[in-house]
């Protein structure tokens, strides 16, 4: 099992390597390399994953040598293969390989073609790195490895400032919640002496460290999920990090890297479920999220931002989920949304090659007409993200909201249910202004056509995902049943799960019913309703005004800190003009000063000798 | 002879080298005085031993002429180029002293 493993986790990487240094080789024929390099782990995913189901798992750590043997500090590189591992690796592989398989498509005849495929096969193998690692530190190294991928890929066309903007936010963002990530992982290391899964959660499971400490720990670990999965406050980059190409979208910014927060949480679910409080600020952050970033996306009109926000509330979901205790429900989540998530990205990318590139989904319109496979495909997509029977997503959605109402935190369950109703309605909202209707723009509707079929065949194998991944949930559940086996979701009241599914499914269909009066059926456009609710519709298109307020607070503030105190004050005037300038003028004028005696007259120095002379006979001799 | 005689007239010798190196003019007389104070240091140096019974400085004083006489021939040699350059007074050489000129 260490050698599939590894081989799991390198073919990847030898893709990269391949494409990155020797790719000129294969001219316009990157995917040659970099598809393989992807089905390969899908195909060893499925089989650690059918092991494990058949063979009664045990949770094994492999160990393969010593990373860091440095004093008290032994980091060991090795993997942590449990049922939690096991299901992260079959998601990231499996929708890694469909997105693969789609790019080809997509990016054909793109000049960073295979610039854009090294990029890939690397996110891959740190994603994998993350998911597998066995301790805090190497999975920290997936963490800024995905990262660094996320910011390649965001800023992919670097010649759009936008893009290289847009890189550099996700970047910096996710830094903020990086420090907060090393920070909980000194403070677990001072504490327990060790980064190890396999030592560590045994000892805070047994803890006698103090509350305070385990919270402290709990709460900075859970700030670089907030920054990874974007999660309020920092969630600004992701909407931004749209500029990438769309598969990088579906891939990193929909289904993997932004999940790993989610993972991370459900992976320390020890120390998260030891301290109520943190689990608490967790669940809650999480729900503030999910209303939050779901009310932006009913307004957007830009397709990929609608599915950003979208994301955005969906891991609000996880989080929230993981927060109350309800781990495999976080997890189930994060596994189903990868699929269907993953297709609407994808099916927006295909919407866009139709479309001739338009994102505005205001100008598109009837476009089912004409690329049937794509509509059908979103509105399968949506369907499941809406939470609507029997679609992946009803199932998972249905357990978050029930472990949400059973926990007693009954506001949780309010916005949860209230971000359900509104999710649908976006998608819908989406779905009516892109398929149904008339043409709103003549030219863009005369040139669109459906994607090739590299394109399509992906889509549908994730739509299948998309449609079926809940109906496992039964199976899921006795299989990672043993990985929190410790630990207990929050539950205090008794609900009754009838009247809650019927709640969250009339929800979605609630939310696709006014979609569809405000957007499909014709003059049904309330004037009096859309004056009522104009100020509520700026502050939402103007998206709270969040970036406006960062920009006020934190970077323009800091722009003119650099600017006059310390670059044209303490860099200009003391450090250049004082500093450099001054050691300068020491020797300049030194010298000056010296030179006087410096006549150039050789008997002035015989004349100057003899008086130093005569002067050390005084003091020898004469003393 | 008494060592005070010697060392007194070495010393006399010493000084008369050292006014001419401090106010003579030409290089040639600098040279000339410079030797006449290196062989009153010699004489300075026989005499002490003398004083003390012993005859083996005159071989360290027989070295010291021998160095001093290649030295003398490089000095010739300057003093030749000086002549061939610009002057031979010490006074006209002192461009150590200038700032250095921008070319």
């Amino acid at each position: 099992m260490a050698t599939v493993l590894l081989i799991l986790l390198l073919t990847p990487l030898i893709g990269a390597a391949l494409n990155g240094f020797i790719g000129t080789w294969f001219r316009n024929k990157a995917h040659y390399v970099a598809v393989p390099a992807l089905a390969l782990p899908f195909i060893l995913s499925c089989y650690i994953l059918w092991q494990m189901m058949a063979g009664g798992a045990q949770a094994q750590e492999f160990t393969f040598f010593t990373w860091l043997p440095t004093g008290g500090l032994n980091i060991p590189f090795g993997f942590y293969l449990d049922q939690l591992s096991a299901v992260m690796a079959f998601t990231v592989t499996s929708v890694s390989f469909f997105v693969h398989f789609y790019s080809i498509g997509y990016m054909k005849g793109d000049p960073g073609y295979r610039r854009f495929f090294t990029y890939l096969n690397l996110f891959v193998f740190f994603m994998l790195l993350l998911v597998l690692a066995s301790s805090y530190l190497l999975m920290f190294v997936g963490w800024e490895g995905v990262g660094l991928c996320s910011y390649l890929l965001i800023g992919f066309w670097y010649e759009k400032k936008s893009a290289s903007d847009a890189g550099k936010k996700a970047f910096i963002v996710n830094r903020i919640g990086d420090a907060g990530f090393l920070l909980g992982m000194f403070l677990l290391f001072t504490t327990f002496g060790t980064l190890r899964f396999t030592e560590l959660f045994p000892l805070i499971h047994e803890s006698h460290a103090s509350e305070g400490i385990l919270l402290a720990a709990a709460l900075l670990l859970f700030l670089g999920a907030v920054g990874k999965s974007a999660q309020f406050p920092l969630y600004v980059w992701l909407p931004d990090a749209m500029e990438g190409p769309t598969p990088v979208s579906a891939l990193i910014h929909a289904a993997t890297m932004v999940t790993a927060g989610v993972y991370m949480v459900a992976r320390s679910s020890v120390l998260y479920s030891s301290v109520p409080l943190a689990g608490y600020t967790v669940a809650s952050v999480g729900a503030v999220t999910a209303i939050f970033a779901a009310s932006m996306a009913l307004v957007n009109n830009d397709i990929k931002r609608i599915l950003a926000y979208s994301t955005i509330s969906q891991l609000g979901y996880m989080f929230l989920a993981v927060g109350l205790g309800a781990y495999a429900a976080g997890i189930f989540h994060l596994y189903t949304h990868a699929f269907f998530k993953g297709l609407l990205f994808l099916a927006a990318g295909s919407v866009m090659h139709a479309a001739g590139g338009e994102l505005d989904i205001q100008r598109m319109g009837g476009l089912a007409r004409k690329a049937p496979q794509t509509a059908a495909l979103f509105i399968i997509g949506s369907l499941a993200l809406a939470g609507i029977p029997p679609f992946a997503g009803f199932f998972s959605k249905d357990e978050i909201l029930h472990a949400a109402a059973s926990s007693g935190h009954t506001w949780i369950w309010v916005l949860g249910t209230i971000t359900a109703f509104m999710t649908a309605f976006y998608m819908f909202r989406a779905v009516f202004l892109v398929f149904a209707g008339k043409p709103r723009d003549e030219h863009l509707y005369e040139h669109a056509h459906e994607s090739p079929w590299t394109m399509t065949v992906p889509m549908w194998f994730l739509a299948l995902g998309a449609v079926a991944a809940g109906w496992v949930g039964p199976i899921y559940h006795a299989f990672v049943a043993p990985v929190f086996a410790g630990t207990h979701p929050l539950h205090s009241v008794e609900v009754n799960p009838t009247l809650l599914l019927l709640s969250s499914v009339s929800a979605g269909v609630l939310g696709i019913v006014v979609a569809g009066f405000m957007y499909w059926v014709p003059g049904f456009r309330n004037r009096a309703l859309a004056l009522i609710a104009r100020p509520l519709y700026i502050i939402l298109y103007r998206k709270y005004w969040v970036d406006e307020i960062y920009d006020w607070l934190i970077v323009k503030p800091l722009y003119y800190i650099s600017l006059y105190p310390l670059y044209k004050g303490l860099d200009t005037y003391i450090i250049d003009r004082s500093l450099v300038d001054g050691t300068g003028w020491v020797a300049r004028t030194g010298g000056r000063l010296s030179r006087a005696l410096q006549r150039g007259n050789a008997r002035t120095y015989a004349l100057l000798m003899l008086a130093g002379l005569l002067i050390i006979f005084y003091l020898v001799l004469l003393k | 002879m008494s060592p005070q005689i010697v060392i007194g007239f070495a010393l006399i010798l010493f000084f008369i080298g050292v006014f001419g190196v401090l106010f003579r003019k030409s290089a040639i007389f600098t040279l000339m005085s410079l030797e006449i104070t290196l062989n009153a240091a010699c004489l300075a140096l026989i005499g002490a031993f003398g004083a003390w019974g012993s005859p083996s400085a005159q071989a360290t004083v027989a070295l010291v002429m021998a160095v001093a006489a290649a030295e003398v021939a490089i000095g010739l040699a300057l003093i030749v180029v000086m002549a061939r350059h610009e002057d031979v007074t010490l006074d006209a050489f002192t461009s150590l002293s200038r700032e250095k000129e921008e070319k």
